[in-house]
């Protein structure tokens, strides 16, 4: 559905996005990741034809998004990050508006309109002008002009952005029921977002290619070493030093805190009990031991520590 | 070039003109300023008619009894200076808003082609110009019904006006498509007019020749002659190919952002 090949594009001596490749099934959702200014845009708006590359190649729904941009804009539904949308129109019209020019039959816009506005939560906005919108229902009315000619690539562009935690999950929702035979490319720097709605997730930091893969390989990736976190009362160096010693510790992290209760994140290789190898040497020093847990691995510490360490290199 | 396209962007632009009410200012505006202009000149045709019927040597000397002469053809001098300043009012928005909102984000990747784009954004541009100018059309009824004016100036004065509108229009599309800044575009458009406007002022100081093409490319000049009713395939082709040239040029500047 989707074919991006070593595409590049340049701003003057910028570089926006440099050598991406990737690809996305039938019916697949991709969840494109990046911090801000990484190229996620840049790259969308490659996809969807606004403007072309400086070389590469982007292939969307069999057709060249360079050579048969026309071709390719029938088939897809943008949602551009800012939701620009005409203020001074009234909900239907503008509806009625993209379903014709997007070729719905002008027999049929009329009930393509009443029908995407259903399906996208609007039934009580009918006859209102956009501007008067909440902007949850200005998502809505982004998303509905993308949906309503019923592409079948869908391309968002950060579509939770800026909206409260009820409408985030509402979106999602949404998101996840129009799934189903569409190929979905959805940007986000919301990492939860990406393992709740995305199939496969591009993570890219600076224009380039970080790495393409399922959200739970890449946990799992990071799950051959298990950390906890501790907070002990006592000189900082010195349990820094005793817990550095311990088997099976790789790294220890110090953190000063107020009242000489110190902060430590200790990473351990897979297999070795941190507990039991710990405690009896906090014991055995006559530390006080305040908390001890463990420390979950998120999609956020890949992605952080994938990115540093692009950074790095 | 699909014409379904051309017309969806027609009806949104004219819906949002009237709709947010630019169209209907700009129209009482015109009205206003128009009114006045005729009213002047119509009070100083009747005070000059009273004067030659005191004493007949004022109206021999200036030959100024014609009400063609003296009312009909200043009108329409005056009402083109006044469209020249109104209608980029109407013409600055249509691409620059476009643009600063990011609505021309979307428009740009809907199947749509840029030229059915402009093309429906001029067509309604003209519609709105229309009903203004159309507006006008009470006073040479007035006339016609108060005096026995010469009906083919009028008719030809008004068809060089629709033309001249059409190339107000288009050039006022050009300088919107240039800035996402309104104010910008409006001040270029009425600053580029009102420079093939001044142009034949210069004619006097330069060579016969070049004094011939300046005078050719003034816009006025062409005006001029249809005000008089003298029909010339000549000034016709000339706002045809201003007309044409700038939705060109408009085309050229879409497609050259594309590619910054």
């Amino acid at each position: 559905m989707i074919e991006v090949e070593n595409l590049t594009k340049s701003y003057g001596s910028h570089l926006g996005i440099d050598g991406i490749t990737f690809s996305a099934q039938k019916g697949e959702t991709i969840g494109f990741l990046g911090p801000n200014g990484a190229g996620k845009t840049t790259t969308m708006r490659i996809l969807t034809c606004f403007f072309p590359a400086t070389s590469g190649k982007a292939v969307v729904a069999g057709y060249d998004c360079f050579e048969n941009s026309f071709e390719v804009r029938k088939r897809i539904g943008y949602l551009p990050e800012s939701v620009p949308l005409y203020r001074d129109m009234v909900v239907d019209d503008y509806l009625a508006f993209v379903a014709g020019v997007k070729g719905v039959e002008s027999k049929a816009v009329k009930q393509t309109v009443t029908r995407t506005m259903g399906d996208c939560g609007l039934d009580a906005v009918v006859g209102r002008p956009i501007g008067e919108l909440s902007k949850g229902y200005r998502q809505r009315v982004g998303l509905a002009q993308a949906l309503v000619n019923d592409p079948e690539i869908l391309i968002l562009d950060e579509p939770t952005n800026g909206l409260d935690p009820r409408q985030i999950k509402e979106i999602r929702k949404l998101i996840t029921e129009l799934a189903g035979q569409r190929t979905i490319v959805l940007s986000t720097h919301i990492l939860p977002e990406v393992s709740m709605v995305c199939e496969r997730v591009v993570i890219i930091n600076k224009g380039k290619l970080v790495v393409v893969d399922k959200p739970d390989n890449l946990t799992a990736n990071l799950r051959d070493s298990s950390r906890l976190f501790l907070r002990i009362t006592g000189d900082l160096d010195q349990i820094a030093k005793a817990l550095g010693e311990i088997k099976g510790v790789r790294k220890v992290e110090s953190t000063p805190a107020a009242n000489g209760c110190n902060e430590f994140v200790v990473e351990m290789a897979r297999g070795a009990d941190g507990e039991q190898s710990i405690l009896p040497v906090v014991v055995s020093n006559n530390w006080q031991l305040n908390e001890m847990r463990a420390v979950e691995t998120s999609l956020e510490d890949v992605f952080i520590q994938l990115v540093t360490e692009e950074d790095s290199a | 070039m699909n014409l379904r396209n051309i017309g969806l962007v027609f009806k949104k632009d004219v819906k949002s003109y009237f709709g947010s009410f630019i169209a209907y200012a700009v129209i009482a505006i015109f009205m206003a300023a128009t009114g006045y202009l005729f009213f002047n000149l119509l009070a100083s045709f009747s005070i000059l008619s009273f004067q030659a019927q005191a004493n007949p040597m004022v109206a021999k000397q200036y030959n100024l009894l014609n009400v063609n002469e003296t009312v009909v053809r200043p009108l329409f001098g005056n009402i083109s200076i006044v469209m020249l300043l109104m209608l980029p009012l109407l013409t600055m928005k249509l691409l620059a808003d476009e643009k600063k909102s990011g609505t021309m984000e979307l428009l740009l990747t809907y199947p749509v082609r840029d030229a059915e784009v402009v093309i429906g954004k001029f067509l309604a541009c003209y519609t709105v110009f229309v009903a203004m100018l159309l507006s006008t059309i009470s006073y040479p009824l007035l006339l016609i019904n108060l005096g026995e004016p010469e009906v083919v100036p009028i008719l030809t004065g008004y068809a060089g006006l629709f033309l001249l509108g059409a190339a107000f229009i288009s050039l006022g599309i050009f300088t919107s498509s240039l800035t996402e800044n309104q104010i910008i575009a409006g001040s270029l458009s009425i600053s580029i007019l009102f420079f093939f406007w001044l142009m034949s002022y210069s004619t006097m100081f330069v060579s016969a020749a070049f004094g011939q093409i300046i005078s050719y490319l003034a816009i006025n000049e062409h005006l001029e002659s249809l005000a008089k009713g003298v029909v010339d395939t000549e000034d016709i082709i000339y706002f045809v190919i201003f007309t044409v040239l700038f939705l060109f040029l408009t085309l050229r500047s879409l497609e050259s952002k594309r590619w910054r």
